[in-house]
């Protein structure tokens, strides 16, 4: 069932121009000066790495939901966005965050690190509960050593830097970004789209799954690449942008029929869509500066979840 | 004629050295105490545990050897638990029975649906469902992928008399067609009543293999489960009286 696809593209198609109009400065091209340059080089840029970061998270989310077979999921419980992060933050640590690619690479390399450390602790036997304890003691080891790395910054400059990185944001980006992140993105949703079948056998819990014929190393292997693909390439050139994973899939499952396999491309999407609705609106805020979109996301998404424990604890969910 | 065959089969300290062969177009009942490994054996037939030592067979290969889909397409299994993590309509639940097969055949779906009479319900989501409804499109499920063999670990536990009288009906009328149906059961009326061959474990060992006479006869009864009855009644409508 794939009703809330065409609403979605709809709705990107508006969100999408009135983005490029939006920021600080309104879009008049009869009256901006160097209208076009900003429109090119400043607004078109980031509206598409907003599009392409959403739906890597959208899709990212929806999938770790349908394999821990928990509506509490979220990207971030596997470690590779803090390991990305960790990566990000030794370019800087080490005085290579000037060079435009160096980055985004460190961030990659560390995103990798952390699918491969996943897929060594846990990929033989497959099972979900070791796979979810590794994410989390990854994602705390990530955590530790980025705050080791701020504690001891050369100087006051890479703290500072390393901080403002780490709180998320599409500002400044240009189109080098989008050629990093979209066609890694775009195959991470590819390898999250190959779980579908085996997420929604696992409906059934994983015994059942098993027996039909979903394999456990396989399913974990693509969920890995997947999530690896699309958070790693998010967080290499966006920073931790966190809560979209968690979110989306929830606002898209009731249009859904609920299948896991039904939720990923429309939370691609609904990611999409979020992110860039969330980045034009952190534009205008009449703020002295601008408020960081990883901060707003998390303003957002912290009482989302609260919001969605509270539904639980009703039975609700 | 397809057989699981059960070899000298051991499963850390839950089965021991277990021998069995089931037969396809009976009813077999796995009886046995709490702890005895009824659904280790059961989940073993499925080919979804690794022995120790032994194998299970079915037509003379090894099942541990076999492809996951191969296998998938053989053998149905219904776990005890009735996991179902999501919301789906009992339709979308039914057609994962259709996922080692790699279609979504409407046809099988739609007749396993009719068999357990969840026509009506089948836009329904699971959450709506009672018990006894979930019970039957979860067993729809495994009818959909119209497997050889029907494994289910305590199908009825769940289900009041007459949805459990149903259920037997339509496991016996799939068991007539030719396939094999393998069952756990705690009731040993249920057992005695509508199981063709039922097999006894106690502490992970194999007691007894039999007709439901032999292996469920009150001295049985009273070695393993340690409680003194008899059994009332003709074959096929017994009651077990315990003092």
């Amino acid at each position: 069932m794939t009703r809330p696809i065409p609403l979605l593209l709809i709705l990107i198609a508006i969100a999408f121009p009135l983005s490029l109009l939006t920021g600080r400065v309104w879009l008049d091209f009869g009256v901006t000066p160097n209208a076009a340059l900003i429109l090119a080089e400043l607004r078109l840029p980031r509206s598409a790495l907003a599009l392409v970061i959403g739906a890597g998270l959208g899709a990212a989310g929806a999938a770790m939901q349908g394999y821990l077979r928990n509506p509490l999921a979220d990207p971030g419980l596997f470690g590779i966005a803090p390991m990305a992060a960790l990566g990000a933050v030794a370019s800087f640590w080490f005085g290579y965050s000037a060079s435009a690619w160096l980055l985004p690479l460190f961030a990659l390399i560390g995103a990798g690190a952390g699918m491969a450390l996943l897929a060594l602790i846990a990929g033989r036997t497959g099972g979900i509960a070791l796979f979810t304890l590794a994410g989390l003691m990854i994602a705390s080891l990530a955590g530790t050593l980025t705050s080791l790395a701020i504690s001891m910054a050369p100087n006051a400059f890479a703290m500072s830097e390393i901080v403002t990185w780490l709180m998320g944001a599409l500002t400044d980006r240009s189109w080098r970004e989008i050629w990093i992140a979209a066609p890694l993105t775009l195959a991470g949703i590819v390898c999250l789209l190959m779980t579908g079948r085996g997420l929604d056998a696992l409906t059934l819990g994983d015994a059942a799954a098993r027996s039909l014929g979903m394999r456990p190393g396989i399913l974990q292997a693509w969920l890995i690449a997947g999530v690896g693909l699309t958070v790693g390439s998010g967080v290499a050139v966006a920073g931790i942008v966190g809560f979209v994973g968690l979110i989306v899939p929830h606002l898209v499952r009731p249009f859904t029929d609920r299948r896991p396999s039904q939720l990923i491309l429309p939370s691609a999407l609904a990611g999409a869509l979020l992110v860039l609705v969330a980045d034009s609106v952190v534009r205008i805020l009449p703020l002295v500066t601008e408020l960081r979109l990883g901060i707003a996301l998390s303003l957002i998404g912290a009482p989302f979840f609260l919001w969605l424990l509270l539904r639980m604890r009703r039975g609700l969910l | 004629m397809t057989q699981l065959t059960v070899q000298s089969l051991t499963i850390g300290k839950r089965l021991c050295d277990v021998d069995v062969q089931i037969e396809p177009g009976h009813i077999t009942a796995i009886c046995g105490p709490n702890g005895a490994g009824k659904s280790t054996l059961l989940t073993a037939l499925a080919g979804l545990l690794v022995p120790d030592s032994g194998q299970v067979s079915l037509d003379g290969t090894n099942i541990a050897a076999m492809h996951p889909r191969t296998r998938a397409q053989k053998i149905g299994y219904l776990p005890q638990a009735g996991e179902v993590a999501w919301d789906v309509a009992v339709r979308s639940l039914v057609a994962l029975g259709r996922m080692p097969h790699g279609d979504t055949a409407a046809e099988p779906v739609e007749r396993a649906m009719a068999a357990l009479d969840l026509e009506p319900l089948a836009d329904r989501p699971i959450s709506k469902l009672s018990g006894g409804e979930k019970a039957r499109a979860l067993l729809a499920r495994v009818l959909a992928g119209e497997p050889q063999w029907i494994l289910a670990d305590e199908p009825l536990a769940a289900l009041d008399i007459g949805h459990q009288l149903t259920l037997l009906r339509h496991l016996r009328l799939v068991a007539e067609d030719g396939a094999g149906v393998v069952l756990v059961l705690h009731d040993l009326s249920l057992a005695m009543n509508h199981a063709d061959h039922v097999v006894v474990l106690d502490k992970g060992r194999l007691i007894a293999s039999g007709s439901s006479e032999v292996a469920l006869s009150t001295d049985m009864i009273a070695q393993v489960w340690d409680v003194q009855g008899r059994w009332l009644g003709k074959l096929g409508a017994r009651a077990l009286i315990t003092h």
